[in-house]
């Protein structure tokens, strides 16, 4: 069976019909909250339940629970928080139980009844998220950008975000269905942000091997200046699929939200959001969500130990290489050879390569894929 | 939507409130619209609607055929 929701039951606050269209109605007479794409695409998120058991953004009770303890006040897993922050000028005049309209590039996107109102500490926040207040740090970065209020309460989808890439976006609701239809009941779900090379498609195929089909879930949405730009991962993506995975095994869907670089606790959290897809185990990389050297390269391995009630099965495997002796891509559990056999394939360089528009090795990226990739004149994002 | 109407019968002291409610805040035409809408309400977010209808799923098998992921 494709696994629960995360908290028992998949989260749909969609408005429908006659009720939505009171909401839009009475939205016009309430204060409004103008929200940028990455907050528009979290709204969406939890209104279609891949953040259930979320019905909002948190209230502080909840917010103080993720930060302390990785879990809501229910106790349920949850390493992430997922906030609405405005500038405090805007927040002031607004009372607990009122109702507010969040909008996105001037149009209604949302209601929320306001259930919180409090300040929050942004050092706090990230010693306890990124473990670091270092401002290089790009998650960390980002709060800075943030108003000083975090609004909580339930909200309610009265239009749904823009999605330049809508013939790939699923929700829950869909992967659900899709994955009964194939006849799925173990599906592994794979994160990315990343055009793929040799070992990332190996590790793929060696969790498919025992599992029944594959998620590959890149992220899109904002992510660091340097990574690959979204259309280049999706495209290199689909060359990959179209030459070297059976069809039937494989879904390739795209998860609007943004990557915040938070290592360990951002490894469980993409675990939970692809729990609620229906995913029953979760691909956990080495450094998984890391960024520079903030965190061990195991570290997102060590976490899920913490959280023996999580409700899927996070994989851990070992990073893999080619090997001349052995003849295939391989990981240091299963080949006793030398380093003078091992190609490793290093990220740098084949970004370096792929920017210089020049084929890299066949023992580290398809050939297909890199030219997918190299006909866009810049693959990186600014 | 249905447009047809029955007659139920609700408690009279729920009746006077619900006038009052309407009276004070407005938003609604009739006592009618408005117990309408609060059953719609309730039904939509508290009842068993987390559950799909046979309908809702036709409706995402329809989308998966069409963008070939069925
Ligand atoms: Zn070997």
């Amino acid at each position: 069976m494709v696994s629960q929701p995360h908290g028992g039951r998949l989260v749909r606050r969609v408005a429908h019909g006659r009720r939505r269209e009171r909401l839009l109605e009475e939205a016009q007479g309430m204060p409004q909250l103008e929200l940028d794409d990455t907050r528009a695409a979290d709204v969406a998120n939890i209104a279609h339940g891949a953040y259930s058991p979320l019905e909002g953004f948190l209230t502080e009770e909840d917010y103080e629970s993720v930060l302390l303890h990785m879990r809501l006040s229910n106790d349920l897993p949850w390493p992430i928080p997922i906030v609405l922050d405005t500038p405090s000028e805007a927040a002031r005049d607004w009372g607990v139980g009122d109702e507010i309209a969040l909008t996105h590039r001037g149009r209604m996107l949302a209601v929320m009844s306001v259930e919180d109102i409090y300040a929050w500490d942004r050092a706090e926040y990230a010693e306890r998220v990124y473990r670091t207040t270092d401002p290089g740090h790009p998650g960390v970065a980002k709060l800075g950008e943030m108003g000083g209020l975090l609004v909580g309460g339930r909200l309610e989808l009265l239009e749904e975000p823009p999605e330049p890439f809508q013939a790939l976006r699923l929700w829950p609701i869909e992967t659900r269905v899709l994955f009964r239809e194939r006849g799925w009941r173990t599906i592994v779900a794979f994160q990315t942000r990343n055009v793929p090379h040799l070992g990332h498609e190996y590790v793929q195929k060696a969790a498919l091997t025992f599992t029944d089909g594959l998620l590959i879930h890149p992220l899109v949405g904002w992510k660091k200046p340097g990574d690959f730009r979204d259309e280049v991962i999706i495209r290199a993506y689909e060359e990959l699929i179209r030459h070297y995975y059976p069809p039937n095994s494989v879904v390739l869907s795209v998860l609007r939200m943004q990557m915040r670089y938070a290592g360990p606790r951002e490894a469980v959290f993409h675990a939970i959001v692809r729990k609620n897809y229906g995913a029953t185990h979760f691909i956990v990389g080495r450094d998984h969500a890391g960024v520079g050297s903030y965190y061990g390269p195991y570290e997102a391995w060590d976490i899920f130990r913490e959280f023996p009630d999580l409700g899927i099965t996070p994989l851990f495997i070992r990073e893999s290489f080619y090997c001349t002796k052995c003849g295939g891509m391989v990981n240091e559990k299963i080949c006793p050879h030398g380093d003078e056999h091992r190609i490793r394939i290093s990220g740098t360089k084949l970004r370096s390569l792929l920017a210089n528009k020049q084929m890299p090795p066949e023992t580290m990226m398809r050939r297909e894929v890199a030219q997918v990739v190299m006909e866009f004149d810049n693959p990186f994002t600014e | 939507m249905s447009g047809e109407r029955v007659q139920v019968t609700i408690r009279k002291d729920l009746v006077e409130k619900a006038r009052k409610f309407i009276e004070e805040q407005g938003g609604f035409d009739s006592l009618e619209e408005f117990l309408d809408f609060v059953l719609e309400t309730v039904l939509e977010e508290e009842g068993p609607g987390s559950e799909m209808s046979e309908e809702d799923e036709e409706k995402v098998k329809e989308r998966l055929r069409a963008l070939g992921y069925m």
